[in-house]
């Protein structure tokens, strides 16, 4: 597996060479630097630990500051593990969006935009109770029996209901990097990426 | 965000050339078609009711009348299967969309070309 931690900058569309218009959304990843290289021995897993993004010395504990400066470079904003990672890179070396190529498939990990309180019929998918007509007049958007009486005479857990939507990590698999600018740090993947505009996204494969 | 997006933008269009036209202008669009392994070219001559969008998303209608009756088609502006886009006629119009059009027929639906007068100095 290899990775990098990047920052959604907003989406457009490409023309393909066949000519089809592809939507795409444009990532900053990288530079990340590794911090630290976990292995069975010393941790009890293999890992990889990259950093991205700048932080400000003053909001930085200090242990995170000595932290980084074992691998000679200034706080950063964002730590990440990757597990079982196939990138050989040594403490304190960059990482750079070229280990992507175009054409390859990628997974993007991010956290969806929150929605606030949310029913069942946006939440879950339902299709509502009612009818529009015959008399019904508000039960358009509602989830029904949660239960029956007799049996089970209770709610069973993990029963689909209305409640707070949006703001989970997601993982969208099988996007295509369109392409890269290895000078400006930007990728395009195709399709859409969790998160707002300028939310912190990892692309691994 | 919007610096990135045109720098994007500008290495995906390189430096194709269009020439200049807004809605009203009366354009042919000459448009590559493939079928199979054979590749084409179709005209398709029309008045330009719309231009919407910016950079290099952009897309443009081009509406003509076929046999009587109203054809529309939208062109992404920078998509490669545009050969050419010849601008035939300058329209004079006061509005951006001419959606107007659609319910106009014959005579009523003439564009006036806007002509340029050379002025002697």
């Amino acid at each position: 597996m290899k990775g990098i931690i990047g920052k959604k900058i907003g989406m457009t569309s490409v023309f393909e060479p066949n000519g089809k218009q592809t939507a795409c959304t444009i990532i900053e990843a990288g530079p990340c630097v590794v911090t630290q290289k976990k292995t069975v021995d010393t941790d009890g897993y293999d890992a990889l630990q990259i950093a991205f993004g700048e932080a400000k010395e003053k909001n930085t504990p200090q242990a995170l500051i000595n932290h980084f400066a074992k691998a000679n470079t200034s706080p950063k904003a964002i730590v990440k593990e990757l597990r079982n990672c196939s990138i050989d890179k040594q403490v304190g070396e960059s990482l750079t969006c070229e280990i992507f190529a175009e054409g390859e498939k990628v997974s993007v990990i991010g956290t969806t935009k929150g929605k606030g309180f949310q029913g069942v019929v946006k939440r879950h998918g339902f299709s509502g109770v009612g009818e529009a007509s015959h008399g019904q007049h508000d039960r358009q958007r509602a989830p029904g029996s949660i239960g029956g009486s007799s049996y089970p005479s209770r709610v069973f857990k993990g029963m689909r209901m209305a409640g707070r939507m949006g703001g989970d990590q997601v993982k969208i698999k099988a996007l295509r990097v369109v392409k890269v600018f290895p000078e400006q740090n930007y990728i395009l993947v195709s399709g859409s990426v969790p998160g707002h505009n300028g939310s912190i996204v990892l692309i691994q494969n | 965000m919007d610096t990135v997006v045109a720098f994007v933008h500008e290495q995906m269009t390189g430096n194709k050339e269009l020439p200049k036209f807004k809605a009203g202008d009366n354009v042919t669009v000459n448009y590559k078609i493939i079928e199979g392994a054979k590749e084409r070219i179709q005209a398709f001559k029309g008045d330009v009711i719309k231009r919407q969008g910016r950079g290099f998303t952009q897309t443009f209608t081009v509406r003509k009348m076929s046999d009587g009756v109203g054809v529309e088609r939208l062109f992404p502006l920078y998509s490669p299967n545009i050969e050419s886009i010849e601008v035939n006629k300058t329209g004079r119009v006061r509005r951006a969309k001419l959606f107007y059009q659609r319910d106009r027929q014959g005579k009523s639906a003439r564009i006036k070309e806007k002509k340029y007068i050379a002025v002697a100095k």
